[in-house]
């Protein structure tokens, strides 16, 4: 859809070679179509305005190093920049010193306070609190049974009082923390389509109540330069602590964390990613500024990556790739630590260059490879470490036990041999893939 | 009738329509020529109502070149100009829908023309096939569809109030078997609205409930039926696959449907919403917008850039929290709200 920032640039810069000074001309050039990017991004006009005008300044003069290309170069600046405003690395969520830690969520309607509400006790709970979700939403249709079910999801009890007045409900739950042994609530509150004095009166007053430790707004990742007016007031009337973006699993460019950061200088806490209970993720400054600026986001995938497989285990793989000893177990739990990453599709874009159209053609099927677990699953131990003992009736018995057909399981079966083969060459030397560094011990 | 949506849009647009009047006021005064400068000004106005760079960029385009031909040489007649501009955007986008295009080609807004890429290719939807649609017999069927927390279950509630009261027998068809009480909040809108709803059993496969909501409409011989979906990011290709499964299915059972695939956008939402358009067009060929939220501070300006880009027009507006809270879309009153008091 938006042509990469990086190649713009490039052909802003052609003609410069990677020598001497970055002249205003050239640097007024790029910052046009940085200040493109940042408004396709949706960041609030005014701050791309103020942030173009300061970094502007900075870029001139900014000696061009032979190493990097000026296009290269301003984005770095650009970036660093933009890494510094949204600044706050580090922010956590603020415990009470004395429990129970009472955090309110508020925030416009549809932006996702609620599922926010079981991913945050979730995570808390992982980091060993004993969370309490408080239904003080009491005007959404089916808001409290909405709320049950993801804190069954979490798992995490939950308060509903008497489910008339808000205010109520959550002074009695912060009340009554304590005894059922809670040193964590959570409020999620009810939100309006628009901020009206109604809302407000109803959580200031909640505000009130019970003196909670931290006030997060919770903002829509897709929201355009409306964010900052939203942002303003929320801060304006109840003083918010920190901020939590949502739905940012789509290939919205969430630039209303700029924006919202810059009118209320609050930190970004978290952003959510996913419609499961566990996609929630810390706030990183340097992977926000890169989604902004298109940029694609390798970091997080490394990370992801990193989390997921086991150094060690992978050194035994390829000791067996070598020795051609990598059987169909091998295979299933390289399969399940890819998926562990994230959905595959995802995966592929987090990676820089790679284009959402060709993605799109390049469906990763994820039945098929639950047909695939399946399929070796229902192999004997036998079978998984000698495939070519598959005959027929095996495979009949194989397909029967999966679930699926003689036609998937020969697949499956042809296809091991083939990577199997392939790795073989691969790690021997035997065959060179271009691009693909060698394996080395 | 026209008078009251006007209304409507008139209160919906405030902030939007404050912001852009003073902007134009602050561009405006003390300017005695148009000039680039004052072009770049207001390409800013419109960014700040959402409506997006490249479309921005076009619309002024247009602006600039009705400026130079028609020999207009005094700033006061730019908010005119750009409010035509941008009603004739919205309408020709809505014309797509009711009547064959007609209008030279020299005209058309981007979209329509053969080098525009996008919809190039799309026969427009003519009175004939809509009334070949209407001829199936049987209920009319729409599908709703769009992003997550847009307000798709609030939006069917409150179209079966509006249908019901036009003499139809309306039925709701809960097919968010995904999210977390979606049944049970669709639920209480059928109740405010009188409606009966059909299906819908947690993880159920939801073409399968679609299905069975259909044959039951027409087994009780219902004039209406609104079909609610889960709501889902536009770039989650299987998801996305589902819906087309659903529509597939419900053209199987009863040709012609759905008669109406809507997309619910959120008025806050930004440029995203250009992807959104663009994702769900792609895949399931929308008849329309329902602009949801538009309550004084969203600007619903992305719904400029989508008819303007991809010839998807508004259908319905919602403009409060109270089930009457709905309004057809009519681009004339729209432009008018945004720029006239």
């Amino acid at each position: 859809m938006f042509d990469d920032l990086t190649e713009k640039l490039g052909d802003v810069f052609r003609r410069l070679r990677g020598y001497g000074r970055l002249s205003e001309k050239d640097v007024r050039a790029a910052m046009r179509e940085i200040r493109i990017a940042l408004l396709e991004a949706d960041v609030n006009y005014r701050v791309v305005k103020d942030f173009i005008d300061s970094v502007q300044s900075e870029a001139v003069g900014e000696r061009v190093t032979k190493s990097v290309s000026p296009g290269y170069q301003v984005i770095k600046i650009v970036h660093d920049e933009l890494v510094s405003l949204l600044g706050g690395e580090g922010e956590r969520i603020g415990f009470a010193a004395s429990p129970p830690t009472v955090i309110m969520l508020v925030g416009l309607q549809g932006c996702g306070k609620t599922t926010l509400a079981a991913k945050l006790a979730h995570r808390l709970k992982k980091a060993g609190k004993r969370p309490l979700l408080v239904a003080c939403d009491t005007r959404r249709p089916a808001a409290r049974e909405q709320l049950a079910i993801v804190a069954d999801q979490v798992p995490a009890p939950v308060f509903f009082g008497d489910g008339t007045d808000a205010v109520e409900v959550a002074a009695s739950a912060v009340k009554g923390a304590r005894e059922q042994g809670r040193d964590l609530l959570i409020l999620d509150t009810g939100g309006r389509l628009h901020i009206d004095d109604e809302l407000m009166d109803e959580l200031a007053r909640m505000k009130d109540a019970v003196h909670p430790t931290e006030i997060c707004l919770v903002a829509d990742g897709m929201t355009g330069q409306d964010a900052v007016q939203v942002a303003k007031e929320f801060d304006d009337r109840l003083g918010i602590d920190g901020v939590i973006l949502t739905k940012l699993d789509g290939d919205a460019r969430g630039g209303a964390a700029l924006s919202i950061r810059a009118v209320t200088g609050r930190p970004i806490k978290f952003v959510g990613v996913g419609e499961k209970v566990g996609d929630l993720e810390e706030f990183i400054p340097e992977r926000m500024a890169s989604r902004i600026l298109g940029l694609g986001d390798v970091v997080s995938l490394v990370e992801k990556a990193e989390a997921v497989i086991d150094q060690k285990e992978a050194e035994r793989l390829e000791a067996k790739l070598r020795k051609e000893e990598f059987t169909l177990d091998d295979f299933l739990d390289q399969l399940r630590q890819m998926r562990r990453i994230a959905p595959l599709d995802q995966v592929l874009q987090m990676v820089p260059g790679v284009d959402r159209k060709m993605l799109k053609s390049a469906v990763v099927d994820e039945a098929a490879l639950d047909r695939f677990e399946a399929i070796v699953c229902s192999m004997t131990r036998e079978e998984r470490r000698r495939p070519e003992i598959l005959d027929g009736s095996r495979r009949k018995r194989i397909a029967k036990g999966s679930g699926t057909t003689l036609h998937d399981v020969n697949n499956v079966v042809k296809q091991f041999m083939m990577a199997r083969k392939l790795m073989k060459d691969v790690t021997t030397g035997k065959l060179k893939v271009p691009g693909l560094p060698e394996f080395r011990r | 009738m026209v008078l009251s949506v006007l209304g409507k849009f008139k209160g919906s647009l405030r902030r939007t329509r404050e912001q852009l009047k003073s902007g134009l006021e602050r561009v405006l005064r003390g300017r005695a020529r148009i000039d680039d400068d004052l072009f770049e000004e207001l390409g800013e106005i419109l960014i700040s109502a959402d409506v997006g760079v490249a479309a921005s960029e076009r619309i002024l385009d247009r602006v600039k070149s009705r400026v130079r031909s028609n020999g207009v040489d005094d700033p006061g007649e730019i908010p005119r100009l750009l409010q035509e501009e941008i009603e004739e955007i919205l309408e020709a986008a809505s014309r797509r829908l009711t009547a064959p295009e007609k209008r030279p080609p020299g005209e058309r807004p981007r979209w329509e023309r053969p080098e525009a890429g996008e919809g190039a290719d799309e026969v427009p939807v003519t009175e004939a096939s809509m009334a070949a649609k209407e001829g199936t017999g049987g209920p009319r069927v729409m599908m709703v569809v769009g992003v997550n927390g847009t307000g798709k279950t609030t939006t069917i509630g409150k179209l079966a109030k509006r249908y019901v009261d036009e003499g139809q027998r309306v039925l709701v068809a809960a097919c968010d078997t995904y999210r977390a009480a979606a049944a049970e909040q669709l639920q209480i809108w059928a109740d405010r609205a009188g409606v009966e709803m059909v299906g819908s059993h947690s993880g159920a496969d939801p073409a399968s409930v679609a299905y069975d909501a259909l044959s039951s409409t027409v087994a009780r011989g219902g004039d209406v039926l609104l079909i609610d979906t889960a709501g889902r990011l536009h770039t989650r290709t299987p998801l996305m696959e589902e819906l087309r499964k659903m529509k597939r299915v419900l053209a199987r059972l009863h040709p012609g449907a759905p008669h109406d695939t809507l997309l619910v956008l959120d008025a806050t939402t930004g440029q995203n919403g250009l992807s959104q358009c663009r994702l769900f067009h792609e895949a399931l060929d929308l008849t329309g917008i329902v602009l949801a939220k538009l309550d004084g501070t969203a600007r619903g300006g992305i719904v400029i850039a989508a008819a303007e880009e991809l010839g998807i027009p508004v259908r319905y507006v919602g403009t409060g929290e109270t089930i009457a809270d709905i309004a057809e879309f009519d681009p004339r009153s729209f432009a008018a709200a945004l720029f006239s008091d």
